[in-house]
């Protein structure tokens, strides 16, 4: 039977003493998980390691760790898929010369440490999990007899829902990182799962509040590293972009920190010009070089702007006078016609699949289609054809 | 070899340097660059955070653009890019309906994409298509002594599976790889795999220096000479935003940034001058002194 090394990151804080790597060797099959390695381990040689952990088959969400360096749950993560890479990320092969396998397993990350691998989940998860009001609040008046949510509605929610509260995309949030403040991940999921439900009566509510919190859904930093870090396939941060989506379309909520403008003055820096002209991008994304937030902005920006002049890496003609290309003319036409459409066309590959893919070849592809009612991706709903789940060119 | 060469927007704007360089280095290694210059923006993420179709519809334009050329495959100098295209590639590829639905749009240029474009980034390209048993015979000046930080950044290495990153593929390894076979040494540090913090300067500036600057500082203690980046906007926080990111670390930083091109022309022993090292806002010397000596140490 093959040998595992599991380097435990150990901690006691009623010790004083503090953390450090402890080595132990376990005789395992690799398909075997780490969670089945720890507890023998905790059974054969130490009881005093502490591991959270509860089903064991990767639905409780107990036993999130690090493994090698990548967030996850112990119990879902083979013992031989482990060994493979070395510690740390990427691709790392496995240290030479060490005479078994080396699984690094710490606590996860942006959490405070309880002791061992157990993190203090209240401190982060759950008190962000709770400030977005996780339960749903009832139109009025409630129904009679059940209320039928159309099917379309609840498929659009099911990635969310598919969520298990192991914290493993808190642990590795690169926004959570630095700012501690920050709703992460996990919390802002949670919020998209009563947004896209057509059940609830505070859609808009709930995005303005979102919008109002200053470490709210435009902290993200598009870093992936959730939707990496998901053992459901949550995808949080697409999560948090339909958030912003529907925020910003189909309520055209302003927030605090010039997410909305930003976009906007995104988007049509590329309506205008096809390629982005960073020199308008800044003052637009506060109001306009004359909006007197702007300002303040360009002033604490003076520094950079001067030596990037000095350094020639912008001109002032470059930066103040930029060409509208022809080239780019009949690209506005592209913004125009689809910026019209009354429905937002989506495909969601969750729901989808992919065509190539055996399971996915099961499921009828989906489009989807996001109402500007606020019910987004709403699959099998293509307005401009005829419905592609029954068969349509596929 | 030759390529659809998509350089960005930043490349032209920005970061003229990169474009510049990459321009000089392509000679050097035998790559033709066809430059679609009718293209646009990739949208950067948020294009398709307020428009998913007109994302899809836009990189749909920029593939078909490709596809027309005569090149083995389409080549970005962008990791943003990379990212963006990627996402929008994977809908487009996925769901034949989908596809022809966005090249709807696309008729009135007398333009269709044609599912399952080849895109990729100077990174993987160096890796895959040259080689780097190629690319170290092609070495002039090996980067002997020269102690370089990789800084991936986000959009090239995550998530996984989309940016194609296996076992036969380590992608995510690939600027070590590439920093060995120039000759360098790589330096890992805390940094490696984070985010620069440049897609929330605008919403959280606090929050994007604090991630700038604790990245240039790891780096740093670690004793790197410089970072090299496969990204512009990367380059924007941790080259241009220095100084702020500076101030919010509240240390003295000073740690040059170059652009992969940048690294990879130095060694196939281009000046650091003809590499436009001149526009950085943190002026690379210990790259330039490194250059220098080497120089001077050579048999003459």
């Amino acid at each position: 039977m093959p040998e595992y090394t599991l380097r435990l990151r150990r901690y006691d804080p009623e010790s004083g003493e503090a953390a450090y790597w402890e080595d132990h060797t376990v005789e395992l099959e690799g398909h075997r998980s780490v969670l089945e390695g720890i507890l023998k381990v905790k059974a054969d040689e130490d009881g005093s390691i502490g591991i959270r952990c509860s089903c064991r088959a990767a639905i409780c969400g107990s036993c999130g760790v690090r493994i090698n360096g990548k967030p996850g749950l112990a119990c879902h993560t083979h013992l031989e898929a482990a060994a493979k890479h070395g510690a740390g990320t990427g691709w790392n092969p496995p240290d030479e010369g060490q005479a078994t396998p080396i699984i690094e397993v710490e606590p996860m990350g942006n959490m405070p440490v309880v002791k061992d691998l157990i993190v203090d989940m209240d401190a982060v998860h759950w008190k962000k999990v709770r400030r977005v009001t996780p339960w749903l609040i009832n139109k009025e008046p409630i129904p009679e007899r059940e209320y039928i949510v159309p099917h379309e509605n609840m498929v659009d929610v099911t990635q969310t829902m598919a969520c298990i509260q192991c914290g493993a995309c808190v642990s590795d949030c690169l926004s959570m990182e630095v700012d501690p403040g920050f709703i992460g991940p996990a919390a802002l999921a949670k919020a998209y799962r009563f947004v896209g439900d057509p059940r609830d009566a505070q859609q808009k509510e709930r995005l303005v509040d979102l919008s109002e919190d200053p470490h709210g859904i435009y902290d993200c930093t598009h870093c992936f590293n959730c939707i990496d870090a998901c053992p459901k396939g949550v995808a949080p941060m697409s999560q948090i972009m339909r958030l912003r989506r529907v925020a910003s379309a189909d309520y055209e909520i302003e927030d605090r920190n010039n997410g909305y403008r930003h976009e906007h003055a995104f988007v049509d820096n590329i309506r205008k010009n096809g390629l982005l002209h960073e020199a308008d991008l800044l003052p637009d994304s506060y109001g306009g070089k004359f909006h007197p937030r702007a300002a303040p902005e360009l002033i604490s920006s003076l520094p950079v702007i001067t030596k990037a002049l000095v350094r020639r890496k912008v001109t002032p003609t470059g930066a103040l006078l930029h060409k509208h290309r022809k080239e780019y003319k009949g690209l506005r036409e592209y913004f125009d016609t689809i910026e019209k459409h009354e429905k937002r066309y989506e495909l969601n590959l969750y729901i989808s699949g992919y065509e190539d893919d055996a399971e996915g070849a099961e499921t009828a592809p989906e489009v989807g289609v996001a109402g500007s009612s606020g019910q987004p991706s709403a699959p099998g709903a293509d307005p401009h054809k005829s419905d592609p789940s029954e068969g349509g060119g596929v | 070899m030759k390529v659809a060469y998509w350089p960005g927007c930043v490349s032209r704007g920005f970061t003229p340097e990169l474009h510049g360089s990459m321009a000089a280095v392509a000679p050097l290694l035998d790559i033709e660059l066809i430059e679609l210059d009718r293209a646009a923006c990739c949208g950067a993420g948020v294009i398709a955070e307020h428009n998913q179709e007109l994302a899809d519809t836009l990189n749909a334009r920029t593939f078909a653009l490709a596809q027309q050329t005569d090149g083995e495959l389409m080549m970005n100098i962008c990791s943003t890019c990379q990212g963006a295209q990627s996402e929008c590639q994977e809908r487009l590829d996925a769901n034949t309906e989908y596809r022809q639905h966005i090249n709807e749009h696309l008729t009135g240029e007398g333009l269709s994409y044609e599912r399952g474009i080849t895109n990729k980034n100077f990174l993987w390209l160096l890796v895959e298509e040259i080689g780097l048993d190629e690319l170290r015979n092609r070495v002039r000046r090996p980067l002997s002594g020269l102690k370089v930080g990789p800084f991936y950044g986000c959009y090239i290495v995550r998530p996984t599976p989309r940016l194609g990153i296996d076992e036969e593929h380590p992608r995510d390894r690939y600027l070590h790889q590439v920093i060995e076979a120039l000759g360098g040494t790589v330096i890992d540090y805390a940094g490696v795999y984070k985010c620069c913090g440049f897609p929330i300067i605008t919403m959280n500036k606090e929050a994007s220096l604090k991630m700038a600057g604790r990245h240039l500082g790891d780096a740093l203690d670690a004793e790197a000479d410089c970072l090299v980046v496969p990204c512009p906007l990367c380059h924007l926080n941790l080259d241009l935003q220095q100084p702020l990111a500076e101030k919010t670390a509240g240390r003295e930083l000073g740690m040059p940034v170059l652009h992969l091109p940048q690294l990879v022309g130095l060694a196939l022993g281009l000046e650091p001058k003809d590499l436009g090292m001149g526009r950085h806002v943190v002026k690379p010397t210990s790259v330039i002194d490194w250059s220098t000596a080497v120089v001077a140490g050579a048999p003459a």
